[in-house]
């Protein structure tokens, strides 16, 4: 049985992509590097930029979460891949437990405007991403016509934990090469309507992916923050079909000790007007907050505790005072108030691209205006108020 | 060197004569590169070297290795600037154990200046944190901020303009805050939540509170057991310039040691001068500005076993901030007068009272002279405001000093 999975896993679309565009050359399995740092992406031959495409070599996973965090507008690429004979086990509130030699990877990439040259600033601010993919590869293989690559993160699951190790792309988009301190790259978001705004993005060094990823903060242990069954729990167009994605892990022999979807738990797709306000509103901040404001997150000095799982009202911010906000409170008093959501000094940081103000304190630049959208509706529909 | 060569190589040719020279951020691109290549790499037994000169950041620098020391040539030679910060907040900020940072400066960072974040083993010495366009509303809240950490020393240094307090040591264990220079901040030295401080031979002036002892509900831990003492705390009257929603908010100008909520606290031969409103505050959780007036279960809102005695006091309590207190000092006192010494909020835990006191062991305890206290019947709306002497008249055992416990 084990060995049948195994099989499974390793007959991706790529390589039959490859045997179709008639590439001589075998591709080189993918290599897990148990330690150090590989100067270049292509050297972990996970993912690749080839043909036009970037494709994901044998075995390598994509995947999607139900709510991401917001970055800039951005667009991602996330695959897994994990050794040979070793499957995560399943856990329904934490990341999964990953096995040693796990490599995830997240690629950061924006839709080019019409009319824009890879070599302007202007990229697309759209949530239109049916256009990232190559045609043919259902949700498997970018098409890099359409769109410029910025960032690819590499998460890697090590004998001592994990590893964050940030690669920026080239200007040929050939490859992408190791930028231990980050990167700052200017861009210009283009919406539909041909509005812009410009912006530093900002790739965060390897001490700030840990800043975000180091959910235990005394324990200093970095952690994948989005593969979680909650985000997971959803369709993927994969080159074999339609699954969703729990199943599909779990048959690939990825994933053990999962139940069938239907019974793990599932947050709300933050788009999906039909969900209740409340339900989209708390996934937005379990993603985008939780990882720092959780009982052990860095945050904890704050009491503030954004995770879903929290369901005492205060510690989730209603009516509760500020604690080390400084000007961070932009004038309000509380950080939640009931029905008033420009009271509420929540609503004021998630608005705010000024460092030392926004929140989160990393990984953007801009505003997300959908996001904050949904937080002022929640907000005003909550009863009650903080008047006692 | 083959830098140098390729220096030669483009002087000789022709093309390169287009390339303008490097200018100066370029230098600080290469330099931040560098620096933030060593807090990558730092590991125990790490020293990283700050060079003198004054040096642009755009980056917050991250620090996740125990063990580490970063050491300039003077708080006045090595100058971190952030001023061009674009990703932060914080101008440092540290994660790990058994950490140095000597004989440099922090300028003008978005957020905190130095926040050090669950750290045990911890010493800060001759640091100057400073926000140089002076009080600001652009001005980030923490100069020097060591939060949940444990065997904290903050030692010989400075901070000047936080928006909201200068050194600040926050849910710590075992703190020394010795030779400090803290000005033009809200608050100048805040121990907040903490347990086993010891404050002693520092400056604070011109901020707008200079010292203050606080205790907040809903942390991760309650504060008790402080000894502020040889300190110089005078002419605190800054205007406060806090964000609202802040706890300092509440702060009037003119506040020389202010103590709320925080039990066990001894304030001792401090000289303590020309703070306008007053000299020392004594209060509860109640009488500051905090919207929430529900603080929740397990937290002490009231001030108990505090203890001030043989402090030298001039001045001061001549001109309170606010309107409330202007027209309740101008009615006791005069427009010449002043307020005594010690202003204290009036709000009382009956549920503690033994015969109408608190016990002997939990009792606010003054015993300085001639100084007085002034009750000003927080609870009635300064209804019924009384200058108290013998009924503050009692002693209390000393605290024990504060010790950095060894790694």
């Amino acid at each position: 049985m084990a060995t049948s999975r195994a099989l499974l896993r390793f007959l991706p679309a790529s390589l039959a992509l490859t045997l179709l565009v008639g590439c001589a050359q075998a591709p080189q399995p993918v290599h897990y590097f148990a330690e150090g740092k590989p100067e270049k992406l292509g050297d972990w031959h996970l993912i690749e930029a080839r043909d036009g495409k970037l494709v994901t070599n044998s075995g390598v996973v994509p995947y999607d979460l139900a709510m991401p965090l917001f970055s800039d507008y951005a667009h991602k690429f996330r695959t897994v891949w994990m050794p040979k004979g070793t499957a995560a086990k399943y856990d329904a509130e934490g990341a999964m437990d990953f096995p040693v030699g796990t490599v995830l990877t997240k690629t950061f990439f924006y839709p080019l405007p019409a009319g824009a040259s890879r070599n302007d600033k202007a990229v697309a601010r759209t949530y239109d991403t049916t256009r990232d993919f190559a045609a043919g590869t259902a949700a498997e293989a970018l098409d890099l016509a359409r769109l410029r690559l910025i960032e690819t993160r590499v998460l890697v699951r090590r004998e001592h934990g994990w590893d964050a190790i940030p690669y920026v792309w080239n200007a040929a988009q050939t490859e992408a090469e190791l930028a231990r301190t980050g990167d700052a790259i200017p861009l210009e978001l283009v919406d539909d309507k041909q509005a812009k705004e410009a912006f530093t993005y900002v790739v965060p060094n390897e001490n700030q992916c840990a800043s975000c990823h180091d959910t235990h903060v005394q324990a200093k242990r970095i952690e994948p923050i989005g593969p979680r069954a909650r985000h997971l729990n959803r369709d993927y167009a994969y080159a074999s079909g339609t699954e969703n994605q729990l199943d599909h892990w779990a048959k690939l022999g990825y994933l053990s000790g999962a139940p069938a979807a239907a019974q793990a738990p599932r947050d709300a797709d933050w788009h999906d007007a039909k969900a209740p306000i409340a339900d989209r509103a708390r996934a937005y901040l379990d993603v985008n907050c939780s990882m720092c404001h959780s009982p052990t997150g860095p945050a904890n000095t704050t009491a503030l505790d954004l995770r879903s799982a929290n369901d005492d009202l205060r510690r989730l911010g209603v009516c509760k005072p500020p604690v080390a906000a400084g000007r961070g409170t932009g004038d309000r008093l509380l950080d939640i108030v009931p029905g008033k959501p420009d009271d509420s000094i929540l609503i004021y940081r998630i608005t705010s691209h000024e460092p030392g103000v926004m929140m989160p304190e990393l990984g953007r630049s801009t505003t997300h205006h959908e996001g904050v959208e949904l937080i002022r509706e929640w907000i005003a529909s909550m009863p009650g108020n903080c008047d006692a | 060197m083959r830098k140098l060569i390729m220096l030669v190589l483009c002087a000789l040719a022709t093309g390169c004569g287009k390339e303008p020279p490097p200018q100066k951020s370029g230098d600080d691109a290469a330099f931040e590169k560098a620096l933030q290549q060593q807090f990558l790499d730092a590991k125990p037994g790490t020293v990283i070297d700050i060079p003198p000169g004054k040096h642009a950041l755009q980056r917050v620098l991250t620090l996740r290795a125990n063990g580490v020391t970063v050491r300039g040539a003077g708080s006045d030679k090595s100058v971190l600037s952030f001023k061009n910060q674009i990703s932060g907040p914080e101008g440092m900020l540290v994660y790990g154990n058994d950490f140095v940072i000597e004989h440099l400066a922090i300028e003008d960072s978005k957020g905190d200046g130095l926040k050090i974040n669950d750290g045990t083993n911890v010493t800060v010495r001759d640091v100057r944190v400073e926000w140089t366009a002076g009080p600001s509303k652009d001005n980030g809240a923490y100069g020097i901020y060591p939060v949940k950490c444990k065997n904290v020393l903050v030692e010989d240094s400075a901070s000047i303009g936080a928006r909201d307090a200068g050194i600040y040591v926050g849910q710590s264990q075992n703190v020394v805050v010795r030779r400090n220079r803290a000005e033009k901040n809200v608050a100048g030295i805040e121990i907040e939540n903490s347990i086993r401080a010891d404050v002693y031979e520092n400056t604070a002036t011109d901020n707008t509170g200079g010292i203050l002892v606080f205790n907040m509900p809903d942390l991760t831990q309650h504060g008790e057991h402080a000894r502020v003492f040889k300190n110089k705390v005078f002419a605190n009257n800054l205007g406060n310039f806090a964000a609202k929603g802040t706890a300092v908010a509440s702060v009037p100008a003119g506040s020389g040691i202010i103590v709320t909520s925080n039990p066990k606290v001894e304030i001792f031969d401090n000289d303590i001068a020309d703070n306008r409103t007053a000299n020392i505050i004594v209060a509860s959780y109640f009488i500051t500005n905090f919207a929430d007036k529900k603080p929740t279960e397990g937290y002490d809102p009231y001030p108990k076993s505090i203890y001030i005695h043989d402090n030298r006091f001039t001045g001061g309590g001549d001109a309170p901030d606010g309107l409330d207190w202007k027209a309740l000092k101008v009615s006791m006192f005069g427009i010449g007068g002043h307020f005594p010494d010690v202003l204290w909020d009036g709000y009382v835990d009956t549920k503690s009272l033994v015969d109408g006191q608190y016990p002997a062991e939990q009792r606010i305890c003054v015993k300085n002279g001639d100084v007085e206290v002034l009750d000003v019947d927080g609870p009635n709306k300064f209804a019924n405001p009384k200058v108290m002497k013998d009924e503050f008249h009692c002693e209390l055992p000393p605290l024990a000093a504060a010790e950095l416990k060894a790694p």
